[in-house]
């Protein structure tokens, strides 16, 4: 079986599982819906202006919600036993890498789409600009990538998914910074072009974690 | 065995007479920094400390991912062995940078902490190495154990120097030694002893290095024995 073949084998698949229980996307949504209420609720009282902390707000809701989602569907693979289907079944083991990571991201990207508007009427901003969706896009994308491996790791541990918030938000902090200050800097009227270095990191990221992930998913698969 | 034994023991004896030697020029060879508070001018000795101490925390990580990648090519226990027992050796040191930093900073800055860009990724660095223990000592079998924590260990080794880049350019006071625009930022008559100090912190580290990953290879020798026994 070709290798994009068995990516989009594998993103259906888990699009179909979804589709039927709505299990993981309704609890992410949830959850970034109430830590944005949550994190309001906490800066409220001490900020002069909320425009100030919605970039941060935003990104820690997609952190954890995204954490939630990225644990959930590898503990679903590993309970229902198919994780085993997918080793043995005769496809590179990149395949399953990009598959899965896929599959997170778009789930991730969906409930973003869907916070985004509440968001914005929360806050009394526009935030569906062109620019603001490419950064959304691109730092999702770098969480997607490390999470999917560090959510592979983690559920194979005693900890299980406890374990996946330490390893992962050290690590994706270039990401976190990134998107917050150029979310940040969107909403203050700056272009995409003025940030131009902060546009390079994060595509450094991106690029450079899709390859070490790429290079050392298939030692997390064995057994 | 005896051999090694007594080159080890030579090394050891070395490096403990350097560390002394080190201590002592910090001390009372070194000149004063000119130009400081009474406080202040004790306190940059904290320099010869502080500096070497640093450079180790970064080494033993660069080493920890040379393990881990070496590890995962050959699987060869050793690897691993040396990973764990340098980033054992680099949370010690980051740990003691840290606090000498945090020392040095109360008379200099007049505050013991503050979020520049290098300590933040420092901290970072930190709950990396944390992170790394944490995962191994969520896993029982060895042979996975040591897959998992190679490959986390070359994430989290790669992704210190974006991290540091991406915070880099919120204004910064943590002295810079090495400046292209103004030269070494330690002055001419302090060089011997910084040096000295230098060589006689990494020499230390190689040498506890040493010693950790033969406890490393014991320990494993004896698991792998226990699980033969059948306990």
């Amino acid at each position: 079986m070709s290798f994009w073949r068995a990516v989009t084998a594998i993103v259906w698949k888990d699009i179909r599982a979804e589709l039927r229980t709505k299990d993981i996307f309704s609890s992410m949504f949830v959850f970034a819906v109430l830590s944005v209420l949550i994190f309001s609720f906490a800066f409220e009282l001490r900020v002069p202006s909320m425009t100030m902390v919605v970039p941060g707000i935003l990104w820690v809701a997609i952190t954890f919600a995204g954490t939630l989602g990225l644990n959930r569907a590898f503990v679903i693979e590993q309970d229902k036993g198919s994780l085993a289907g997918l080793l043995l079944a005769p496809v590179d083991r990149s395949a399953i890498y990009f598959g899965k990571m896929l599959g997170n991201l778009l789930f991730m990207l969906i409930v973003e789409i869907m916070l985004l508007p509440l968001v914005m009427i929360f806050y009394n901003l526009w935030l569906l600009t062109p620019a603001n969706l490419l950064v959304l896009f691109l730092g999702t994308y770098g969480f997607a990538a490390v999470g999917t491996v560090f959510s592979a790791i983690a559920v194979n541990t005693r900890a299980r998914e406890v374990l996946l918030p330490v390893l992962l938000f050290p690590v994706l902090l270039p990401v976190l910074i990134a998107g917050v200050k150029m979310t940040g800097g969107l909403l203050d009227g700056e272009t995409l072009s003025s940030m131009g270095n902060w546009l390079q990191i994060i595509a450094v990221y991106d690029v450079g974690f899709t390859i070490v992930a790429y290079l050392t998913f298939g030692f997390v698969m064995e057994e | 065995m005896g051999g090694s034994n007594r080159g080890l023991m030579i090394l050891t004896i070395i490096s403990a007479l350097l560390m002394l030697a080190a201590a002592f020029g910090a001390l009372a060879v070194a000149p004063s920094a000119v130009g400081l508070t009474p406080d202040e001018t004790a306190a940059q000795r904290i320099i010869y400390f502080h500096v070497p101490v640093a450079w180790l925390s970064m080494l033993a990580f660069g080493v920890t991912a040379i393990g881990s990648v070496v590890y995962l090519i050959t699987s060869k226990r050793l690897w691993d062995s040396l990973a764990v027992s340098s980033a054992e050796l680099g949370i010690v040191f980051t740990l003691a940078a840290m606090a000498s930093g945090s020392l040095w900073a109360k008379p200099a800055w007049n505050t013991w902490w503050t979020w520049d860009p290098r300590l933040t990724t420092y901290t970072i660095m930190f709950l990396l190495y944390v992170a790394y223990f944490m995962l191994r000592s969520a896993m029982d079998d060895p042979a996975r154990r040591a897959r998992f924590a190679a490959v986390y260990g070359i994430f989290a080794f790669l992704s210190v120097p974006i991290t540091f880049m991406s915070i880099r350019w919120w204004r910064t006071i943590h002295p810079v030694l090495i400046d292209p625009k103004s030269g070494f930022g330690l002055s001419k008559n302090m060089m011997p002893v910084f040096f000295l100090s230098l060589i006689a912190f990494t020499l230390f580290y190689v040498v506890l290095l040493i010693y950790r990953v033969r406890l490393e290879r014991s320990r494993e020798q004896v698991d792998a024995l226990k699980e033969q026994l059948g306990y």
